[in-house]
């Protein structure tokens, strides 16, 4: 990992996909994501991150402070996924074909929780993607570990709403 | 503000009534989570049809990880069920094979412990909607207990 995350400031990759669009899918095309008030840190073709911020809503294990492991599933679907949409060359529908999480340590409820995808090879049907979950003072002592695949193209459904904005066109 | 979740552990195994335990973790009351005892004994997971619980909008589609978070909580309460231990089972691995579209319907969930060792427990777990001969996806996990 060379390229970390600047904790001090959400930051955009000026030469990725427009952030704008990740955020607009999240926001327009992810009620769940809008409900765990994920944020976006940063977009490029090469990688995704997201933000999930302290909720006590999403805490598990109240006795020692922790998250729930279904949230940190959530959020690490959800940049796997904007990781695709980011390497596609056009915008179409995905499905998560399988996940594989590995909880590495404990998600402590109260700090923030971010995560980074990266699609690391993208067939015509298939894109496989490795993420990680950690805190963002500590990017190197990873909370999880992922690996999944989605399928692409897997429904005529464009993934926004009509009428929304995107590079290029509007969806 | 103190919990006494290995009492409400001990009472849900006790009484056959997990309901104290769920209100206790914030995140089942968040997803809305139920458990009733199905006819032969097990415990099934209710996840409620809710808007906030939508990962695809024009589909529209239930979260995937949604979808994960309820196989993981089947496994959770199943191991609370029938295993001797009184703190919550902590999850090492999960892998979720999505089988199906999840549409934002009621969603049920029922897991099999598949080797209960002292320290390690091997969990599957499936959620379907209207047809348990459909479902639209399952998980193997495994948790730490103790």
């Amino acid at each position: 990992m060379s390229e970390q995350p600047d904790i001090s400031a959400p930051q955009i990759d000026p030469e990725g996909v427009d952030p704008k669009v990740v955020e607009a899918m999240i926001v327009a095309g992810i009620p769940h994501c809008a409900a765990l008030g994920v944020k976006v840190i940063s977009v490029s073709r090469k990688a995704v991150t997201l933000a999930l911020p302290y909720n006590p809503d999403l805490v598990g294990d109240p006795v020692h402070g922790v998250l729930h492991g279904g949230v940190v599933t959530s959020l690490v679907d959800t940049v796997c996924g904007m990781a695709v949409f980011t390497a596609l060359a056009k915008l179409q529908a995905i499905a998560t074909l399988d996940l594989r999480i590995d909880y590495l340590k404990p998600a402590v409820a109260q700090k923030e929780l971010y995560a980074t995808a990266e699609c690391y090879k993208l067939t015509r049907s298939i894109a496989f993607v490795r993420a990680r979950a950690y805190h963002p003072e500590a990017p190197d002592d990873l909370v999880a570990s992922c690996v999944a695949a989605f399928m692409i193209g897997s429904s005529d459904k464009p993934p926004l709403p009509k009428g929304t904005k995107v590079p290029g066109g509007v969806a | 503000m103190t919990i006494d979740l290995e009492a409400l552990i001990r009472a849900a195994r006790e009484h056959r009534d997990i309901s104290g335990f769920l209100q206790a973790i914030p995140y089942f009351r968040f997803l809305g989570l139920s458990v009733r005892e199905d006819a032969d004994g097990t415990p099934l997971c209710v996840l409620p049809a809710d808007p906030k619980l939508i990962g695809n909008a024009r589909l529209p589609a239930l979260h995937g990880g949604v979808v994960g978070a309820l196989l993981e909580s089947a496994a959770i309460v199943q191991l609370i069920w029938s295993a001797e231990t009184d703190v919550i089972p902590k999850i090492i691995d999960l892998q979720v094979d999505y089988l199906r579209s999840a549409r934002p319907v009621e969603t049920f969930a029922r897991a099999i412990i598949t080797k209960h060792g002292r320290r390690i427990a091997n969990v599957r777990a499936e959620a379907w909607q209207e047809d348990p001969a459909r479902p639209v996806a399952a998980a193997h996990a495994h948790f730490l207990l103790g």
